[in-house]
């Protein structure tokens, strides 16, 4: 089983479809979305339907904190501009999308691996995984031996061992095996929001029989997507955001 | 777990134990889709007492073996874990180890010099694979039996302690000692550093002293303390202690020996191609010294060493990208001055660019396909001579140093193929040379750049001369 894992792909229709793209020709057949479907991005719509025709299909979702806002009144946590953009989401999804976002589980439990979009500890409270202390806080809650995540924007890979845990910049293309009973944690990146300074899509392919990751860069049309976010009205700073990926 | 003969793991048969050793037991196995060469099973022993350091070693060769490819590492088959207990299982190369030579040591400078031009090889192939193995001694570099005749090859094995620049390293992650073999080990490695390609040509710089002296440069220390006079103090010269040995080995293994890896070669291609034209590595002081340096320098150095602590960690660029080797083809014996410039401004702006680059010049001399050949023109001048003199006249407006540029003159009756063989077998990274115009011949016999592009591995620039205005 080849699976790809999604990550935040916050209503990005074009990095969406470019990143399904290139997983279906790397020859996956599970998909796995990792939350944050909407907010931010100009087709929440699209992108709803996307991932809910494939979890029909035997697909996999969980649901991450800005899916939950649209869903609630938005979190007075969340930066004024964002909450704009939750606003005006809601009003871009029809009842049957809410619906299916209202469905999502926290968590998911699969084989050897738990699909959650922000942590293990505490995943209704959107702590973030963005540092040795807490990957290795995450990789203690839980007794799946590969946890895949979203929420933090910017690809990772941490894996426990005696202390804190070990922390690894990937590097898009490479195939990394991770064998034996060492336990690993996974941030694929965004998918629809790159905030490392390049703005290409971020997806991963994890191969169940080979035991091995993969990282992806995906560049697509960013200057699109940016312009529709313009159109939509929706702040500058979200399509500013997609050109630089910063 | 008990291991016997017949007994099936992760697929594959225990057929025969082949070695029982410190950390792993190794099994010869069996498997019927796997039936075209021999296999290896390595089963690390666990349990209380194990040195971490070695199980994580095993975890690391899972995780890079199966991304390594070519004639210098065993091919990968697979891995897993029955139970508790990991294995992993590769081709089995058959053939025995450097260690058995070391009892015959001193051996003959030749064989040493082939042996390390050999493994310098592998290195480079590995080190193009983003691994340095960071454990090189005698008894993880393998002869192969099957040796195609002429063709010296060897075999790396155990990268239990290696370095893979794409992926997480568990060990320097974990363990914050030196990790290498004692009379190995580089001194940047005994400071905690573990991605310098370069740490590989010192620990062969270590083996092929003790090759050719039957001494190891720096004992086999058992200290911390011992490990760090590696910073500091020099080894006693090759030919101090045997002085049959050529001033070239000499200058090749102390330049090998290095503290400073910037001293020593920027990469192992660099360091075969030394190796295996040994009459053209430029001589330095290393070459003439006769002891070790006074004790008054050692001090010196020793005081600089207190305190001292790796660099922090900086990728350095592939080896290939800033130290390549470049050749350059000349037909000395065609007069175009224009097409000569334009080659020698190309080449002045690579070998500008990349400061670690060596440039081989090479030019062929035609020998008809039958009969004897005189090596003597007309007017009986030794044609050699006058093709290297032609070359070097070339190569003056680059005003290259000595040791950054080499002069060769190959003799064969197919000159596209003289070339392709050259820089196949010197593991050149560029070959530029310039394109004739069409002439009635070139076009009945074609191009020998367009063979050379064809045919070669590696990048090829074809030079023209700049455009010129039509002849009316």
């Amino acid at each position: 089983m080849r699976i790809a894992l999604l990550a935040d792909l916050h209503a990005n229709r074009e990095a969406t479809e470019a990143c399904l793209a290139e997983l279906a020709r790397q020859g996956c057949d599970h998909y796995v979305f990792l939350g944050d479907l909407v907010g931010y991005g100009a087709d929440p719509g699209w992108v709803v339907d996307a991932v809910r025709a494939r979890v029909a299909a035997g697909s996999v979702a969980v649901l991450g904190n800005h899916d939950q806002a649209v869903l609630a009144a938005p979190s007075q946590q969340m930066v004024p501009e964002a909450r704009a953009a939750i606003a005006w989401t809601r009003q871009r999804l029809d009842a049957g999308q809410l619906a299916f976002l209202g469905g999502l589980p926290m968590q998911v439990e699969e084989d050897d691996r738990l699909y959650v979009h922000a942590n293990a500890w505490a995943p209704e409270r959107w702590g973030y995984v963005s540092s040795r202390a807490s990957a290795t806080r995450s990789l203690e809650a839980t007794t799946r031996r590969l946890s895949f995540c979203g929420h933090e924007h910017r690809p990772a890979l941490y894996y426990a061992q005696p202390g804190p845990s070990g922390h690894f910049q990937p590097v898009a293309g490479r195939a990394m095996p991770l064998p034996g009973a060492r336990r690993w944690l996974a941030i694929p990146g965004a998918c629809g929001q790159p905030r490392d300074g390049d703005p290409a899509a971020c997806c991963a392919v994890y191969d169940a029989q080979a035991g091995s990751l993969t990282f992806l860069r995906v560049p697509y049309d960013h200057e699109r997507a940016a312009a529709r976010i313009v159109e939509a009205g929706l702040p500058q700073a979200f399509a500013a955001r997609l050109l630089t990926g910063a | 777990m008990k291991l016997g003969p017949g007994r099936a793991i992760g697929g594959f048969t225990l057929v025969a134990p082949l070695h029982r050793g410190g950390m792993a037991s190794l099994w010869h196995v069996s498997h019927p889709r796997h039936a075209d060469f021999p296999l290896l099973m390595k089963l690390p022993h666990l349990g209380y007492g194990e040195d971490v350091s070695k199980l994580v070693g095993f975890e690391v060769e899972r995780m890079l073996m199966p991304g390594l490819c070519g004639p210098h590492v065993p091919r990968f088959v697979d891995s897993g874990d029955d139970g508790d207990q990991p294995w992993l299982v590769m081709e089995h190369v058959q053939g025995g180890t450097l260690r058995a030579l070391l009892d015959e040591a001193p051996l003959p400078v030749d064989r040493v010099a082939a042996l390390g031009a050999w493994t310098a090889t592998a290195l480079e192939d590995l080190h193009r694979q983003h691994v340095v193995h960071l454990d090189i001694k005698p008894s993880n570099l393998l002869l192969p039996d099957d040796r195609q005749a002429g063709a010296g090859r060897v075999v790396l094995i155990d990268f239990g302690l290696s370095h893979h620049a794409q992926l997480p390293d568990l060990l320097a992650e974990q363990f914050h000692i030196p990790m290498g073999t004692a009379p190995y080990i580089s001194p940047e490695q005994v400071l905690g550093v573990r991605h310098d390609p370069r740490s590989d040509l010192f620990a062969l710089g270590v083996t092929l002293y003790h090759l050719a002296t039957g001494q190891r440069p720096f004992g086999n220390p058992t200290s911390q303390r011992g490990l760090r006079r590696r910073l500091y103090q020099d080894p006693v010269p090759p030919r101090a202690l045997v002085p049959d040995l050529p001033r070239w080995f000499q200058e090749i293994v102390l330049r090998c020996l290095e503290v400073d890896p910037d001293a020593r070669h920027p990469s192992a291609a660099q360091l075969a191609f030394d190796l295996t034209h040994p009459e053209q590595v430029p001589l330095t002081e290393r070459a003439e010294r006769a002891r070790r340096d006074g004790r008054i320098d050692v001090a010196r150095r020793w005081l600089r060493s207190l305190g001292r602590e790796a660099a922090p960690v900086e990728q350095r660029p592939a080896a290939a990208r800033i130290a390549p080797l470049v050749m350059v083809a000349l037909d000395t014996r065609q007069e175009d001055r224009e097409l000569d410039a334009a080659l020698n401004d190309l080449v002045q702006r690579i070998v500008q660019t990349a400061p670690g680059a060596r440039l081989a010049c090479v030019t062929v001399m035609r020998t008809a396909r039958v009969g004897m050949d005189s090596n003597l023109d007309s007017a009986g001048r030794n044609r050699h001579v006058k093709r290297l003199v032609a070359m070097r006249h070339w190569a003056r407006a680059l005003r290259l140093p000595d040791h950054r540029i080499t002069f060769h003159v190959l003799e064969s009756s197919d000159v596209a193929e003289a070339l392709v063989a050259f820089s196949r077998d010197n593991g050149i990274d560029h070959v530029l040379m310039g394109a004739r115009g069409i002439t009635g011949v070139r076009r009945l016999l074609g191009s020998v750049s367009a063979r050379v592009v064809a045919e070669a591995d590696c990048t090829v620039t074809v030079v023209r001369r700049s455009r010129q205005a039509a002849p009316a």
